[in-house]
């Protein structure tokens, strides 16, 4: 512990560039991944190949999927956030779907019934009942792309990842303890920080 | 000299070698699920009968599981030293959660009336659990399974820097040499491995729902 009190210098540089990777990825992902759902959604067609391919580049273990990349996009950020934002796209898109498909088609008959618009049927029903479920999911790819950017250090993502494995390499327990504690306040925080949030978008039911 | 027969010039010298590694790595996975499994299984079958201490279990659990496996990998090092037994105590409390929380939620989520017959026809406590509540429960405890191996093959990647060996090691040495067949030799096995255990896993959850 005391290597992370004495040295906060040189453990939050570290944090910070855990906190941009993180965010950069998730953006990214974000990206692809609304529309991609959105997509799927409508076009049912598309879902069961889109959500196998997804599957099994999740199920691919991130340092194998990143030795595969390696060779063609080498070391260093890039690489990393290729990797990142494809595990993302398994949890994003699964959400994104079933926040689409779970609305009752009951309620949009019921707002239909109400005199809605098109306009306020997507505003003022769709929209806020499918918030909730793609928060949900973008907090479950924030912890997993903060734990897989940790593997990412690796091959050169930087992050806290890095810290540890310098501890690792010279067998700096100080260092072990500044990396594993941060990330994993790192970690959980982000988690708690969307559970707030998805506590506040979610419509209240009375 | 093209990758494939730099492959095939390594597999020609040192197969064994890579055996050894595969074996570790398997071995690794497989010890700290059985060990993983014979603590949560029991675990969570105890936690379903006693809600609120359920509760506070699950929490702590699940903040838990956000910690990332190579955080705790690397602290098993200062405490534990290096080697296999590290690695593998490691490994084993990032397989507990999700075998854990599966197993507490299948047991939870028998409808009573089914164990209210069980009792009425004069069965244990004990044979209800392994003969109505197991059977019934089975699938999503597979479940829970399917994804503790999925991550724990994934994890045991990480163990060689503990210096708990396995596959993992090819990918590691192959990123500090820049070799392209070192990285593969270690890659597509190691995915190899996730992915049948994903699909060995998910047959095994098919064939033993009753509900189709």
């Amino acid at each position: 512990m005391s290597y992370l009190f004495d040295h906060p210098d040189k453990v939050m540089p570290f944090f910070w560039e855990h906190v941009r990777l993180t965010f950069t990825s998730l953006l990214i992902a974000l990206c692809i991944a609304l529309p991609l759902g959105f997509v799927i959604a409508k076009y049912r067609k598309l879902q069961a190949p889109v959500t196998s391919v997804l599957g099994i580049i999740y199920t691919i273990p991130s340092m194998a999927l990143y030795a595969a990349l390696i060779p063609y996009t080498g070391l260093g950020k890039t690489t990393a956030m290729i990797g990142l934002v494809a595990y993302a796209q398994m949890i994003l898109v699964r959400n994104v779907v079933a926040a689409i498909q779970g609305i009752d088609p009951m309620m949009i008959e019921a707002a239909k019934g109400m005199g809605m618009s098109k306009r306020q049927i997507v505003f003022r029903i769709e929209v806020p009942l499918a918030v909730p479920v793609v928060l949900a999911g973008i907090r479950v790819a924030t912890v997993s792309i903060i734990s897989i950017g940790t593997v990412a250090a690796w091959i050169g993502a930087g992050g806290l990842g890095r810290l540890i494995y310098q501890g690792l390499n010279h067998d700096h327990t100080g260092k072990i303890v500044a990396g594993t504690v941060t990330i994993a306040l790192l970690a959980i925080g982000a988690d708690l920080l969307f559970r707030i949030v998805e506590k506040i978008f979610s419509p209240r039911t009375a | 000299m093209k990758v494939i027969d730099q492959i095939r010039e390594y597999f020609e010298g040192n197969s064994p070698v890579f055996f050894a590694n595969l074996k570790t790595h398997v071995w690794l996975s497989s010890f700290s699920m059985i060990l993983a499994m014979l603590v949560c299984i029991p675990l969570g079958i105890w936690i379903s009968r006693r809600l609120k201490i359920a509760n506070y279990i699950i929490n702590a659990i699940n903040i838990f599981r956000v910690i990332p496996s190579l955080a705790v990998l690397a602290l098993a090092m200062p405490l534990l030293g290096v080697g296999f037994a590290p690695a593998a105590a490691a490994l084993t409390l990032l397989a507990g959660p999700p075998i854990l929380i599966n197993t507490y939620i299948a047991f939870r989520e028998i409808n009573p009336a089914v164990k209210e017959a069980a009792y009425g026809m004069g069965m244990t406590p004990m044979q209800t659990i392994w003969k109505v509540e197991l059977p019934l429960a089975l699938p999503v405890m597979l479940a829970g399974i399917r994804t503790a191996s999925v991550e724990i093959i994934a994890s045991a990647t990480l163990a060689v820097l503990i210096g708990g060996g396995g596959l993992g090691s090819y990918i590691i040495n192959g990123v500090s040499m820049m070799s392209k067949s070192y990285l593969l030799i270690g890659a597509v096995p190691v995915a190899m491995l996730a992915i049948l255990s994903e699909i060995a896993f998910s047959l095994l959850q098919r064939k033993t729902n009753y509900s189709h």
